[in-house]
């Protein structure tokens, strides 16, 4: 067998130096009718046709990269230098365990440190830990840090937060009493029985917010507030921490990360000084080795579940490290220039699509005059999946049509841009979105 | 700086990216928008922008380059020697697994197409629930969770669910043995639930009698790792089983050591109502420096109503997303679950399919070779055989004063990485081995070599190990002065 190494004579070796005559008789303290179950399970492959077998399920899937593709939603399409997947693609990274002996996993804990350090920066915030599942889950771990942090029990969450957040938001809080309100105005909602306030940037439908009233809001009312950023909006907005933000969380995936049907992403969190011990998960420090030199460890781990057990700030054992450096070496390759480009390119096309896009009759913006970067919605005539069916036949994903989430949007779709939607994608858009249109709907 | 000895020049200290540039404005620009361009404050009126940009360096390609080159030369890893951490599974990771991933076909898709253009992701986590839980003996399997311990929390969720559904609220406490992974507790109190810890006997087995103390209808379920984290099988499993049921309670299993078991016998035979995955250890998914991972969760008919959402279904030779669940825990996380470990983790399934027995016979085996070889050297934690993986200590080996971290520390300067070290926590001195079974005999030869060096130079000069690692990159690591005064990020200078 391909990964197993040993042949009958050194097993046979091995068995002598154990004392027993079979493998079989090393398993002789399972109950004799648990073992040897019969499995139904399929014959073992060789690697060519496992090859062959995984590329055939491959091509029954549709890439980005072979359609013109206008769908976000919360995962982007966005260029990734060839020098991100070379990274993580070293076995010295990708086969490395979680770096306990610090000695011998330099290079994975300084990769970590770096990747907080450009987390901080991006968020304006001061201290970043080593990475979550997602975004999802970092938003649910801010929402539980809150609770923890000012003994209430209720998060006021922006109405137009991803449904996947606000669906994972829900379920950690299930098991511990945490009441959920959503609201469309969460500087106004915000009241003295809050752990939180919880807004996102840009919103799921692409609308931007003023966040420094929401920060101020949650402050007098004596509630954490969090954002859910997207790390590029990061580097050309204001970020939440100069917005006067407690915590920054987000998704890293647009930082280097194919959307790779929605996992393995990155998820990240950055606090104020005050909140550094409630954080979750794993930190990187600074340390010094036995000569002076400069050197990293894990630090700070008395928060964590492998010594308090129950009192852990959080159940986390792994993070997600091999795509913090994807997120790490993109950042560094792109530096903040170059991420503000990126930002501004997607930003430039988006808004020219969406300007041709409502000239045509039949399309308009959801909701009118409303600030985007680069998603924005628009209607379309009776319903959006149709819409989006005629366009996917004419090579287009048009976006996501919003009925998919939200019964009372049936007739909107969420529309994106990045920097790799090239200008004759969006030439191609606007036409068949003219075909699309019923005939008659002009008038 | 004096009495550093000389290195070689990827040792010692190593920049960071803010040392090698400070060129916050420029990077990459070769991207054109190709679109008459408007300025940012037409486009988007009223919204604040940075007014500095963020202290993020754009690094030469060149530069950065040799910077990971380097850092890469600073890691053990899989391809350079042996891992044997207990509990952890550093089994080998295979090449073809990753590069299968990377397929435009499986990386470059988006989990809002419609399901028309993602038929075969959906037929791989279709096909892919159907090995798991054919090797887990449970009806059905969630692929969501993304983590071991996000599994176990997932499964602990759908307990709550299952006895709330049923009327039965007062089950509010979770058992776990004292030999437990540490994420046990932490994920039952994540749930909102209470730990109550159940001892374990000289023959380092959960002792069924303090268990049975403990059994209640205020119990909702009692989680167990199998074999325990002695990698000793816990033989009274049937026994233990049949107490909970009685009594109303649920049991979880924890498959961190699913690696020794693999094939040979069956969680749900043994009356497991609840079995977590950990993708990254049994199924050879990459650790990738601490996750991603993945942790499927598979239960019984009886739960299946409470998995988390969307499922997926087929429907002929059509397969489908089933967001329409109404008895679910909801979603643990956003999507579907880390899909591309889901792909490596189906590639290496179908390369072992109906031979899979193979992987824990020969992951028992290397155990219990390695065990044979270091019993002289050090002594063992429990006399009880033991499977996939054996806890032995320093405390009683023939030099007094030697250490776990000791050992651990001077395994490094000989290119071999510590076992798991001061776990678990029923143990003095811990030192658990478990060495995969894609280990090679002379890998195995090799380690126990190496750990008679140690004890060998430990007896002439016990502080020459004690001031171990000589030999990496950097030397041992002050974890206390770090954790005194934490610095977690670069700070510009001045």
């Amino acid at each position: 067998m391909a990964y197993l190494p040993n042949g009958a004579a050194e097993r046979r070796q091995m068995l002598d130096a154990v004392g027993v005559a079979s493998v079989d008789d090393l398993f002789s303290a399972i109950p004799g009718r648990l073992r040897h179950p019969s499995l139904d399970l399929p014959a073992p492959l060789a690697e060519q046709d496992l090859v062959g077998e995984l590329e055939r399920l491959a091509a029954r899937n549709h890439a980005l990269g072979t359609v013109d593709a206008f769908l976000g939603a919360g995962v982007y399409r966005r260029y990734i230098p060839a020098i991100v997947r070379a990274s993580i693609a070293r076995p010295e990274f990708y086969s490395a365990y979680t770096p306990y002996q610090a000695e011998a996993s330099q290079g994975t804990l300084q990769t970590i440190f770096e990747f907080q350090s450009m987390i901080c920066a991006l968020t304006g915030l001061d201290v970043a830990n080593a990475s979550l599942y997602d975004g999802a889950t970092a938003s649910a771990e801010a929402v539980m840090m809150a609770v923890a942090q000012t003994g209430r029990s209720r998060a006021v969450v922006a109405a137009d937060i991803h449904p996947e957040v606000l669906s994972v938001i829900r379920t950690f809080g299930a098991g511990r009493g945490l009441e959920v309100v959503l609201s469309g105005d969460v500087a106004r909602a915000a009241g003295d029985r809050d752990a939180c306030v919880v807004v996102a940037q840009p919103g799921f439908l692409g609308t931007l917010s003023e966040l420094a009233p929401i920060a101020a809001a949650a402050r007098a009312a004596g509630a954490l507030s969090i954002c859910v950023a997207d790390p590029v909006a990061c580097a050309l907005l204001e970020p939440p921490g100069e917005a006067g933000f407690d915590i920054a969380v987000g998704d890293g995936q647009p930082l280097g990360i194919p959307p790779s049907f929605g996992g393995p992403h990155v998820g990240f969190m950055a606090v104020r000084q005050e909140l550094m011990r409630r954080l979750p998960g794993r930190l990187v420090g600074e340390a010094r080795d036995h000569h002076g030199r400069r050197a990293y460890t894990l630090t700070l781990q008395a928060r964590e579940q492998h010594i308090r057990r129950e009192k852990a700030t959080s159940n986390i054992c792994t993070n997600h490290a091999l795509m913090a450096l994807a997120a790490t070496v993109y950042m560094a390759r792109m530096g903040a220039g170059g991420l503000r480009r990126v930002a501004e390119v997607s930003v430039q096309r988006a808004h020219h699509l969406f300007d041709r896009l409502v000239e045509l009759d039949g399309i308009s913006a959801v909701p009118p005059g409303q600030p985007f970067l680069w998603e924005f919605v628009v209607r379309v005539p009776g319903d959006a999946a149709e819409f989006a069916a005629q366009m996917r036949r004419q090579g287009i994903v048009a976006g996501l049509p919003l009925g998919r989430v939200d019964p009372s949007r049936r007739d909107q779709i969420l529309v994106c841009c990045t920097e790799t939607t090239s200008p004759a994608a969006i030439d191609r858009y606007v036409a068949a979105a003219a075909r699309a249109m019923p005939a008659g709907e002009a008038a | 700086m004096n009495g550093v000895p000389p290195t070689a020049e990827w040792a010692g200290e190593e920049p960071l990216v803010f040392e090698l540039s400070t060129d916050y404005e420029g990077g990459p620009r070769e991207v054109a928008s190709g679109v008459p361009e408007r300025p940012l404050a037409e486009l988007l009126p009223g919204v604040r922008l940075r007014a500095v940009p963020a202290q993020i360096p754009a690094v030469p390609e060149p530069v950065l380059a040799r910077h990971l080159g380097r850092l890469a030369r600073r890691n053990h890893h899989l391809h350079h020697g042996i891992y044997p951490l207990g509990s952890c599974t550093m089994k080998y990771n295979p090449v073809v697994d990753e590069q299968l991933a990377g397929l435009p076909g499986f990386a470059d898709i988006h989990p809002y197409q419609d399901a028309a253009d993602v038929q075969g992701a959906l037929q791989l986590m279709w096909e892919l629930e159907r090995l798991l839980g054919e090797i887990t003996g449970m009806a059905r399997v969630s692929l969501q969770p993304a983590a071991g311990a996000h599994g176990e929390w997932t499964g602990l969720r759908m307990i709550q669910a299952y006895h709330a559904a049923r009327g039965d609220t007062g089950r509010t406490r979770v058992l776990v043995p004292d030999s437990a992974h540490g994420t046990n507790p932490a994920s039952a109190a994540l749930a909102g639930m209470e730990v109550v810890t159940v001892r374990s006997n000289a023959a380092g087995t959960v002792d069924v009698d303090d268990l049975r103390s403990h059994l209640d209808g205020s119990v909702a379920a009692f989680m167990m790792t199998n074999p325990n984290t002695l990698g000793v099988f816990e033989k009274d499993v049937l026994e233990i089983a049949e107490a909970a049921h009685q009594e109303g309670a649920l049991l979880y299993y924890d498959g961190a050591n699913l690696n020794a078991l693999v094939g040979m016998a069956r969680p749900g035979d043994m009356g497991f109502d609840v079995v977590h995955l950990n993708l990254h250890k049994t199924f050879s998914t990459p650790h990738g420096g601490g996750g991603p991972g993945s942790g499927p969760v598979g239960v019984t008919a009886a739960l299946a109503a409470f998995l988390p959402t969307p499922t997926v279904e087929r429907d002929g030779d059509r397969f489908r997303l089933d967001g329409d669940r109404p008895q679910s825990i909801g979603k643990v996380r956003s999507f579907y679950g880390n899909f591309g470990m889901l792909v490596r983790a189906y590639a290496y399934l179908r390369t072992y399919g109906s031979s899979i027995s193979d992987v824990a016979r020969d992951a028992v085996l290397n155990a219990r070779y390695l065990r044979s070889q270091l019993q002289d050297l050090f002594p063992m934690a429990v006399p009880t055989a033991s499977m996939h993986e054996f806890v032995a200590t320093t405390r009683g080996c023939r030099v007094p004063g030697l250490r776990a971290i000791d050992v651990s520390k001077r395994l490094l300067d000989f290119g071999v990485y510590a076992p798991t070290a001061y776990f678990p926590t029923t143990v003095p001195e811990a030192l658990m081995f478990e060495p995969t079974e894609t280990e090679s005999k002379r890998s195995l030869d090799l380690l126990a070599a190496i750990c008679a060096v140690i004890v060998g130079e430990a007896e002439g000069d016990l502080g020459f190990v004690q001031a171990a690692p000589h030999l990496t990159p950097v030397s041992r690591v002050d974890e206390v002065e770090a954790a005194r005064k934490p610095i977690l990020r670069w700070r510009a200078p001045g």
